[in-house]
C-alpha cells in the first residue's frame, strides 16, 4: 500500500439481491486532498462509502482505509474517520449544543480540552446562535453545519460525506465548500459523493460512477481533456427542430439543450464538426451558428456515461 | 470492551430525550394508573346480579317464597315477569336477560313428589362464566319447612378460602396487572426506542462512531429499568392505597423477582427492535406477544385449567412466571427460595433473548 494514499481500493463490489450496485471498483485516494464522487442517484456512491468506512461489507474485493483493511476489524478505524450521513442523523430533541457534547462524549475527547473545542466548532460553524436550539428546529443550512461540525469535531484524518450539500440552498453550499477547502488545508483527507458538476469541478480529483461502475477519474482538467470528444456549441432559435435535425446527423454521441443553445458531442475520430453541423443546419433552412467549444465537467459526464452505447454502434 | 464513559454518555441523552418527550413521560406515569383503576374496579369474577325473567305458572305461595329467595341471593336480579316458556327464550334471545325461571303450573307438587325437577333455569350457556354461576342456583333447596332446611344439610365438602378469604379479585388482579403492564410498556418502550433512532438515521450515525454494541445496547436499556422499578412502586402503592392489595412476603423478594422480570422483557423488547424495521412494526410484534401475556399467563384464567398445548405456551411467557412470582410473595408470603424455578425461567428467557438480540443486531447495514 502506498503511505502517500488514504484509501486504496481494489475490485472493491457490492450486490443487493440480483443487483450490482457497486462492481469492480478500483480507486485510489491521496491524502490531504478533496476526492469527489460524482454521479446520478443509484449509481453506487452511497454504497461504496459505506463499504469503505465498515458500514456494509462488500461481497468482492477489498480496501485499504488509512492502512486498514477493508473488510476487517473496523473499530481501531472507527476514531480516525468522520462520517456524514446523507440524511441528517444527528438527535432533533437536543440542543446543538448537547448534540456537540454527546458526540464529545462518545470519542472520549480529552475532557479538559472538551469545552474549549465545542466553543471553538460553534464560532467556527456560525452555530453560536443555534447552541440552546433544537436541532429539529433548525434550517437545512444548520442543521448540515452541526453534521460537520459533528463529523470533525474528533479530528479525523478522512472525511467521508455523503451527498452533504443535497438540502441545503447555494449560498449554505458556497460556505459549506469553503470549510470543506479550511479542512483539506490542514491536512484531512475528503471523500464527498456529489450529484452538482459545480461540485465536483471544485475537487481535487474525482471519479465519475455510474449504474455502479467507475467510468471515469482523475483531476477534473484531465477529465475535460480526456473525453475524446469534440464539442459544438450550437445557438439556434429554434432549438428544438436544431436538437432533432442535429440528433439524427451520424457521429452525433449526444445532444444537450441548455436554453437556446446546444452542446453536441461528436468522436474526435471523426474530425472538426462544427462546420458539418453548420452546413447541415442552414440546409434545413434552420438560422443557427455552430461554434467548437472546450468540454465542460457537465460535457465529460455525458460522454463517458454514454460510451457503452457509442461503442456498440 | 466496554466503556465506562461512552456508557454514561449513552445514559445520558437516552434520559435527556426521554425528559423533553412528553407523551412518552406522561404515559410511564399515566399508563399503570389509569390501567390499575380501570381493570381494578372493573374486572370481577365474582359474579352478581345476573338479569333474570321469571316465569311463574304456580303462583302458589310457595312459588312466590322461592322467587323472593332467588332475588334474595344477589346472583340474580329479577328485572321481568313473563307468563310462559317461550317468553322466556324470547327475552333470552333478544339478550334482554341471562336467565329465565321457569316455575311450571304444578310446582308444589314436584316439590314434594321430588321425582322431577320443580324449577327449570333457562340459561345463556354461551357464556361459561354465566353458565357456571347458574349452576351454583342448583343447589338451592326448596323445601316446605324452610326453618328445618339449615340443619338437615350438612355438606360433606367444606372449603376455606386461604388467602384471600373476603373473595376480592383485585386481590388476584392486582399481582397480575403489575407483570401485564410492565410486559406493554417495557417491550414496548424498548422496541420502539431502538427502532426510532434507526428510522431517524441516528443509527447510521452512531455504528460509526466508536461506540459498541453493547455499550449501545445496554445504555438505551439501563434507564428503562429504573422507569421500570418506578412503575412497580407505582401499582404496589396504587394497589395498596385504592384495593387494599397486602404485600404479605418480602418487599426485597418482590423486588428481586420484579428485576428479573424487567430484564426478560427489555431482552426482548431489544430482540423486537432487530427484527422490526419501523416503529409501526415493533408495536405491531409486541402486541402479538402482549395478547397472550394476557391470556395465557394464567392473570385472567386460572392457569390449570388451560388445555396442555396452552399451558406449554404459557410456561414460554415472562408473565406466566411473574405473576406466579407476584401472587406467591404478595398472597402466599412465599418466599424467593420456594419460587427460584419461576426466577430460573425468567432468568433463561432473559439470557436466550438477549443472545438472540445480540446476534442479530451488529454494527452494520447489511
Amino acid at each position: 500500500m502506498n503511505p502517500e494514499l488514504a484509501i486504496e481500493a481494489r475490485g472493491l463490489g457490492k450486490r443487493f439481491g440480483s443487483l450490482d450496485a457497486v462492481s469492480r471498483l478500483n480507486l485510489e485516494v491521496p491524502r490531504g486532498q478533496i476526492y469527489g464522487f460524482l454521479g446520478p442517484n443509484g449509481s453506487g456512491k452511497s454504497t461504496t462509502i459505506r463499504m469503505l468506512c465498515g458500514l456494509l461489507t462488500p461481497t468482492e474485493g477489498t480496501a485499504t482505509v488509512l492502512g486498514t483493511e477493508v473488510p476487517g476489524d473496523s473499530r481501531a478505524l472507527k476514531p480516525r474517520i468522520g462520517y456524514m450521513t446523507q440524511k441528517f442523523s444527528l438527535f432533533g430533541d437536543m440542543t446543538v449544543a448537547e448534540n456537540l457534547q454527546f458526540i464529545a462524549e462518545i470519542y472520549s475527547y480529552p475532557l479538559d480540552e472538551r469545552k474549549t473545542r465545542i466553543e471553538h466548532l460553534l464560532d467556527n460553524y456560525d452555530l453560536r446562535d443555534q447552541r440552546a436550539q433544537l436541532a429539529a428546529t433548525m434550517s437545512g443550512g444548520q442543521k448540515q453545519r452541526l453534521a460537520l461540525a459533528c463529523a470533525v469535531l474528533h479530528h479525523p484524518e478522512l472525511l467521508l460525506l455523503d451527498e452533504p450539500t443535497s438540502a441545503v440552498d447555494p449560498q449554505s453550499r458556497r460556505d459549506f465548500w469553503a470549510d470543506l477547502f479550511r479542512l483539506a488545508e490542514a491536512g484531512t483527507t475528503i471523500l464527498v459523493s456529489t450529484h452538482y458538476m459545480d461540485e465536483a469541478e471544485r475537487c481535487h480529483r474525482l471519479a465519475i460512477l455510474d449504474r455502479g461502475v467507475k467510468v471515469a477519474d482523475g483531476t477534473p482538467a484531465e477529465l475535460k481533456a480526456g473525453t475524446g470528444m469534440n464539442v459544438v456549441e450550437v445557438t439556434a432559435d429554434d432549438p428544438y427542430r436544431a436538437q432533432t435535425l442535429i440528433a439524427a446527423l451520424p457521429d452525433v454521441a449526444s445532444v444537450t439543450q441548455l436554453g437556446v443553445r446546444l452542446r453536441v458531442l461528436i468522436p474526435e475520430s471523426r474530425g472538426e464538426a462544427d462546420e458539418r453541423i453548420g452546413a447541415a443546419l442552414s440546409a434545413a433552412g434552420i438560422d443557427a451558428t455552430a461554434s467548437p467549444s472546450t468540454a465542460t465537467l457537465e460535457d465529460v459526464f455525458v460522454a463517458v456515461t454514454l460510451k457503452p452505447r457509442t461503442l456498440a454502434a | 470492551m466496554m466503556s465506562l464513559s461512552r456508557l454514561a454518555a449513552i445514559i445520558r441523552k437516552e434520559v435527556r430525550q426521554l425528559r423533553r418527550d412528553r407523551l412518552t413521560f406522561g404515559m410511564i406515569v399515566g399508563l399503570p394508573i389509569i390501567q390499575m383503576l380501570l381493570f381494578g374496579y372493573a374486572i370481577n369474577t365474582d359474579v352478581r346480579n345476573l338479569k333474570t325473567a321469571i316465569a311463574n305458572q304456580a303462583g302458589t305461595h310457595l312459588s312466590r317464597q322461592f322467587v323472593a329467595e332467588l332475588a334474595q341471593t344477589q346472583v340474580v336480579n329479577i328485572v321481568s315477569h313473563t307468563q310462559s316458556p317461550e317468553a322466556l327464550e324470547a327475552l333470552l334471545r333478544r339478550g334482554e336477560v341471562s336467565i329465565g325461571v321457569y316455575l311450571p303450573s304444578d310446582f308444589d307438587r314436584r316439590v314434594v313428589d321430588r321425582d322431577r325437577s320443580a324449577v327449570h333455569l333457562l340459561v345463556d350457556g354461551s357464556d361459561p362464566t354465566i353458565l357456571g354461576v347458574a349452576n351454583q342456583l342448583q343447589n338451592m333447596p326448596v323445601q316446605f319447612d324452610s326453618a328445618e332446611r339449615e340443619r338437615d344439610r350438612q355438606a360433606a365438602v367444606a372449603v376455606r378460602p386461604y388467602y384471600n378469604p373476603e373473595r376480592r379479585t383485585p386481590i388476584n388482579i392486582v399481582p397480575g396487572l403489575m407483570g401485564v403492564i410492565l410486559t406493554m410498556t417495557m417491550t414496548l418502550f424498548t422496541a420502539v426506542a431502538i427502532v426510532r433512532e434507526r428510522e431517524r438515521g441516528n443509527l447510521e450515525l452512531l455504528i460509526n462512531t466508536p461506540v459498541s454494541s453493547a455499550e449501545l445496547m445496554v445504555g438505551k436499556v439501563i434507564p428503562y429499568i429504573v422507569i421500570g422499578m418506578l412503575q412497580m412502586a407505582l401499582i404496589l402503592g396504587v394497589g395498596r392505597l385504592l384495593f387494599d392489595v397486602p404485600v404479605r412476603g418480602s418487599l426485597i423478594d418482590l423486588y428481586l423477582a420484579a428485576t428479573a422480570f424487567i430484564a426478560a422483557n427489555l431482552a426482548l423488547g431489544l430482540f423486537i427492535s432487530t427484527a422490526a424495521k419501523t416503529q409501526f412494526q415493533a408495536m405491531q410484534m409486541t402486541v402479538f406477544f402482549l395478547l397472550p401475556s394476557i391470556l395465557l399467563s394464567g392473570f385472567m384464567f386460572p392457569f390449570d385449567g388451560m388445555p396442555r398445548f396452552a399451558q406449554y405456551l404459557g410456561e414460554l411467557l415472562p408473565n406466566t412466571h411473574f405473576i406466579r412470582l407476584t401472587r406467591g410473595i404478595m398472597l402466599r408470603e412465599a418466599s424467593i427460595e420456594e419460587l427460584s424455578v419461576e426466577l430460573l425461567s425468567l432468568a433463561a428467557f432473559t439470557v436466550l433473548a438477549m443472545t438472540a438480540a445480540a446476534l442479530r443486531f451488529t454494527k452494520k447495514l447489511d
